[in-house]
């Protein structure tokens, strides 16, 4: 007998989801004007969890007239350590309450409860904890003895980490004295809809966070509104550019977080054993729907069939399945769509002459899944090479010296993430002083701290989030 | 396979083949696996293989023939109520003692149970070649089928890796053919996961059966850190040379949490077929009647006291 992990679930009994949701506006949860709503579900099995309010161009409208009226005659006027003690409740409320955060984000995205319970709503507390110290202190941030806020900030968020993905849009807006409408991804709301419940809870005013559920159409209504100030977007180039275009010519600033196809670099005297586990994390993590994900492995070649070896052994030991079983690795791919393309892409990989691996593994019948998949002997010039899959697909390059793998590096139109892998550190600052990327991590991987700035080169994106250089984008300098 | 011909140059270029540990990573690696939730039926299943490994363990100035025969009792019938329960993976004491348990072990119906001795000036090592091989030649003769040895720490931190090797080697000539050789690196002293690493390859090498982490008069000793390095030493040890080596974790591990953590990082990391007292072994006194006390709440799905559970 060998030994099998039983399952070990995580209980759903402390979430309660509610049959049906409205929108957040004006601190109320109000039905879309004609009632139109959409399903919402869990992708590990397909089954409806919740009907979802579906927000139209006028329900827009309120929200951001509710967002005007609270700017203009509360948040804007009230101390700014007032304004902090709010993020301080909030934060503490998300930490009080993280189980039932944990256990519905994997419901709703189908991530694993391990990385919902251990990073998403850990994080997503510790950037209110952050920015709640900001609040006060922002003439001393380096923008001017005192920096003012936008007003009206509009922010459309993705599914991949919808908590998180909220928790970096709204604590730096609100800690900067702006009001906020934000629309969450069309398939994970729910998270969202929990933190209105929050906003509640912790008795902020109302208008100041205005939730607004529903699709592109929703989105392009925030960000083509003319009561909106500022828009900040997290998702894919194609809409991100989109967003560039039509607000052109117009007042509004954005922020921009777009793809990116990360290179994770491996040199040869990297410590192997780390470092396989660096790439795991790279490009496994959250199944890969990680906009910076390692998902160009950029190996040093005389080393590629011992890391090879060693990789591909640890794959075998990922566990795919439930997401709520606490010993799950590799949870569900978010969406049909998602998987389509996930499977459009990985089998371009295939006619294109890549080799394909993956572990043997049993997939469930139901809900949407895709197993560790690497390939190997790519070049620069494969679809999987260059385009970003966004899933569990590794993509395996080699290089001969540190300028070929620099050049490999950079020869991408994004620039959002990099990995170095190497015992010597002179070659970690060289390497990284030569990669265009936003966020670099040596001996590392996917590694996040509200303190630091996270964002892109090229076309991954416009501006920081996170950090001071963060709180910029939420400010107007008076210099 | 022949990886070293003792001279100190061939030691040097062999470790340097070594691939270097990153102490963050392999920390966060250890911590991500105990988190692993292991419930009903597979903690079940892991008690008993816990126990089944534990080297049921005396090494005080205090001990007695009475204190060691009554652990002996305890290694054949961990719970008298309970034939279910396997019995440990062996005995392990100081010289002196080594004749008194071998005997009373095949009194006590536990023939099948192997006596270890510690050995080699344990725990300094701190003794001359020849009193390390009378130590050992001692044990031997009084009935020890495992021998625990120290490395020599001071010499291995001064860089005198030749000396290291060749003290194993020359323990393991006087083991060969009669008991099995546990090589004791002593990491709380060697500090940095790159000697641990080190430490791993020069004593397989030398013709270690097991590598153990502690003597358990160090701190730290058994961390999950160091376990992990070990037991990746191990798993490339096999791919180099297609033998299979154990590994010993022992000190500070007491609770049935902290054993079925060390049976997931084999499985994990050297993989399933670890998974035996033949390769792998946990060095202990006070586990055992944890794992007996949470056994029995599985069993009855109460706890029962300590009481409940015989001491020794």
């Amino acid at each position: 007998m060998t030994f099998e992990y039983a399952p070990a679930l995580e209980a759903t009994s402390v979430v309660k989801i509610k049959s049906e949701y409205g929108l957040f506006i004006n601190g109320k949860f109000v039905p879309a004007k004609g009632g139109k709503s959409f399903p919402t579900i869990n992708p590990a099995t397909e089954e409806t969890l919740s009907k979802i309010a579906f927000a139209s161009a006028s329900d827009v409208d309120k929200a951001v007239a509710a967002a005007r009226a609270a700017y203009s005659k509360v948040w804007s006027k009230m101390p700014a350590a007032e304004r902090g003690k709010y993020l301080f409740r909030i934060a503490r409320i998300l930490q009080e309450r993280a189980r039932e955060f944990a256990v519905l984000e994997t419901l709703n995205n189908g991530k694993p409860i391990r990385e919902t319970r251990d990073i998403d709503i850990p994080l997503a507390a510790s950037h209110f904890f952050y920015h709640a110290g900001w609040a006060d202190k922002l003439d001393h941030a380096g923008m001017g003895s005192s920096p003012k806020p936008h007003g009206v900030v509009g922010q459309v968020i993705p599914w991949n980490f919808p908590l998180l993905m909220l928790s970096w849009k709204i604590a730096p807006a609100l800690a900067t004295g702006n009001t906020v409408v934000l629309k969450p991804a069309e398939t994970t709301p729910l998270t969202a809809l929990l933190f209105a419940e929050v906003c509640q809870q912790a008795g902020l005013p109302a208008g100041v966070v205005n939730i607004v559920t529903g699709d592109g159409s929703t989105g392009s209504a925030i960000v083509n509104h003319p009561g909106i100030d500022k828009i900040a977007f997290t998702g894919s180039t194609a809409v991100g550019k989109g967003i560039a275009r039509a607000i052109a010519g117009t007042k509004k600033s954005a922020t921009l977080e777009l793809g990116g196809k990360g290179a994770n670099i491996i040199y040869e005297d990297a410590a192997i054993d780390e470092t396989v586990e660096g790439i795991i994390s790279g490009i496994f993590f959250n199944q890969g729907h990680v906009c910076c994900a390692g998902s160009r492995l950029l190996v040093q070649e005389n080393i590629q069939d011992e890391l090879l070896e060693k990789l591909k052994r640890r794959i075998s030991m990922i566990r795919v399945g439930n997401p709520l079983d606490k010993n799950t690795d590799l949870g569900a791919i978010n969406s049909a769509a998602q998987l389509a393309k996930i499977r459009e892409l990985a089998d371009s990989g295939d006619t294109e002459g890549a080799e394909r691996w993956s572990p043997q593994c049993d997939l469930p019948s139901k809900g949407f899944w895709y197993p560790p998949t690497i390939f190997t002997g790519v070049t620069q010039a494969h679809r999987i090479a260059q385009e970003e899959i966004f899933g569990p697909v590794l993509s395996v390059l080699t290089f001969r010296t540190p300028q070929e793998a620099i050049e490999k590096a950079n020869n991408t139109p994004f620039g959002l993430s990099a990995g170095i892998w190497t015992d010597k550190g002179s070659r970690i600052l060289w390497t990284a002083k030569h990669l265009k990327a936003g966020v670099i991590w040596a001996n590392t991987f996917n590694k996040f701290d509200p303190a630091s700035p996270f964002g892109g080169y090229k076309e991954s994106g416009w501006g920081r989030e996170g950090g001071r250089h963060g709180l910029a984008a939420y400010l107007k300098g008076d210099h | 396979m022949q990886v070293i011909d003792g001279s100190a140059s061939s030691i040097k270029s062999f470790l340097k083949t070594l691939s270097p540990v990153d102490q963050v990573g392999a920390e966060s690696r250890a911590a991500m696996l105990a988190t692993r939730s292991i419930k009903t039926s597979s903690k079940s299943w892991a008690i008993d293989m816990a126990i089944s490994m534990i080297d049921l363990t005396t090494l005080e100035g205090a001990d007695t023939a009475g204190k060691v025969k009554a652990i002996c009792n305890k290694a054949v019938r961990p719970d008298p109520s309970d034939p279910t329960v396997p019995h440990v993976g062996a005995i392990c004491v100081y010289n002196d003692m080594v004749k008194i348990a071998r005997t009373h072990l095949d009194a006590a119906g536990g023939k099948d149970i192997p006596v270890a001795a510690v050995s080699t000036a344990f725990p300094s090592g701190r003794a001359s070649l020849e009193v390390k091989r009378v130590d050992t030649e001692d044990a031997i003769a009084n009935g020890a089928a495992e021998i625990d040895m120290v490395i020599d720490r001071g010499a291995f931190l001064s860089g005198d890796l030749e000396k290291v090797y060749s003290e194993i080697k020359y323990i393991k000539s006087l083991c060969e053919g009669r008991a099995h050789l546990k090589v004791i690196l002593e990491t709380g002293e060697l500090v940095t996961l790159d000697n641990v690493r080190k430490a791993s390859f020069l004593a397989m090498a030398a013709g270690a059966d097991f590598i153990k982490t502690s003597t358990g008069k160090v701190t730290p000793a058994a961390t999950a850190p160091v376990v992990l390095v070990m037991l990746e030493a191990v798993r490339d040890w096999y791919a180099m040379t297609g033998v299979k080596i154990g590994v010993k974790p022992a000190g500070g591990i007491r609770t049935t949490k902290d054993a079925i953590k060390q049976l997931v990082l084999v499985n994990e990391t050297a993989g399933p077929e670890w998974l035996t007292p033949e390769l792998f072994r946990i060095g202990a006194s006070a586990l055992l009647n944890d794992l007996l006390m949470q056994r029995m709440k599985l069993r009855d799905g109460h706890y029962a006291g300590p009481n409940y559970v015989t001491l020794d």
